[in-house]
């Protein structure tokens, strides 16, 4: 009881510390979860990290999921994810409440109206940087602009871009693997 | 039933967005344009809020779609029930994958298909966020019922240079967390009646 109990105040921490989630919140796992609880080596975390970013959902629930399972077993795993989204269920409801109560004046109507503009520079922001990991050649080039023109001219769920693009991933590499 | 489709919404961008919290965002687009629950303005407004606020974005705009989702059928109350279920729906497939991959960790990291099909996710991950991004743009760049010239919102794209410069190219400033530059365009918004 101990043990979860403690797994799941510290990853709260934690998801109150972190600003932004994924790499922002390194520092504060290394801080927390490898030097102070000794749950993970700094090793484990990059692990954590790198399997987080080719799995579905979010980097930092994944990671919780992980250090909690080596703690715990299936348990921990659960007890240390909910852990570190209960900061955002309370933070964010006490927010979202007071912003609908206020939204209807009008400035800050204009204030989200500017806000808006800076999460077009953010979002392109974020694209670029992922842009540099992820198209290395011109199959990655290719298949980047068939889904970003495709994502925004037809009206399909990203669901079948997903899959599409593991099954041509895994298509390219076997053809490319029998010609050499 | 609201919040088992709810539910089911978030538990399929868990399960499908790869790569962390901006990942999730052509979901929510998705959600927007297949349900209703909210406008794309809100979805613009509530990323900023995600962006400012502690904890995972992903996690952040989860709990913020499912209290408004949740306000606008049954109130206050459901709304944090709402905020409760759609959080739990996003992080259910995750917990599920990743307590499977720890059992099997090693197979799962050398493993070739693994590695192949993330050469097509990758990019195909960063396309869908670039559609998304895109769409953000059309929406809060352009007016809407306007051509040429009186379509274009100038002090919109003004704004956008000096923060996109602000945050690639002034050494300064573009180590900056975001929140300093939502802040910016917070005040920008209200001086310049955006």
């Amino acid at each position: 009881m101990n043990v979860l109990w403690n797994l799941f105040w510290v990853f709260a921490k934690i998801g109150v510390m972190t600003f932004g989630g994924g790499y922002a919140m390194l520092p504060m796992l290394q801080r927390e979860i490898v030097e102070n609880k000794h749950w993970a080596t700094e090793e484990e975390i990059m692990d954590y990290f790198a399997i987080g970013q080719c799995t579905p959902g979010i980097i930092a629930v994944n990671t919780a999921t992980f250090v909690g399972q080596k703690q715990k077993g299936i348990t921990g795993g659960i007890v240390a994810s909910l852990g570190i989204v209960f900061p955002s269920l309370v933070i964010i409801s006490l927010l979202a409440g007071v912003i609908e109560a206020f939204s209807h004046l009008t400035w800050v109507q204009h204030a989200f109206g500017g806000v808006r503009i800076c999460v077009c520079v953010l979002i392109l922001n974020a694209v670029v940087k992922l842009y540099k990991k992820a198209v290395v050649d011109k199959a990655t080039f290719a298949i980047f602009l068939i889904v970003a023109l495709g994502s925004f001219l037809l009206d399909l769920s990203p669901v079948i871009f997903v899959l599409g693009a593991a099954i041509v991933g895994i298509a390219l590499k076997q053809m490319e693997g029998r010609k050499n | 039933m609201l919040y088992l489709r709810l539910f089911w919404e978030f538990f399929k961008t868990g399960l499908f967005a790869i790569g962390g919290g901006m990942a999730t965002i052509p979901f929510l687009y998705d959600i927007s344009a297949a349900t209703g629950w909210f406008t794309r303005n809100d979805l613009a407004n509530m990323i900023a809020v995600s962006e400012s606020t502690p904890g995972p974005i992903g996690v952040n705009m989860a709990t913020y779609v499912g209290f408004v989702t949740g306000m606008n059928e049954y109130g206050t109350a459901g709304a944090i029930l709402g905020a409760l279920i759609a959080t739990l729906g996003l992080i259910t497939p995750c917990v599920i994958v990743i307590l499977v991959i720890a059992a099997i960790l090693k197979s799962f990291r050398d493993n070739r298909y693994v590695n192949q099909a993330f050469y097509g996710l990758r990019p195909a991950s960063t396309g869908l966020i670039a559609a998304a991004g895109l769409s953000v743009m059309v929406s809060n760049l352009l007016f809407e019922g306007q051509t040429g010239l009186a379509s274009i919102n100038w002090k919109g794209w003004i704004l956008a240079v000096v923060l996109w410069l602000l945050s690639n190219k002034v050494k300064k400033t573009k180590g900056l967390h975001p929140i300093v530059f939502i802040g910016i365009s917070a005040v920008a918004g209200v001086v310049f009646s955006m």
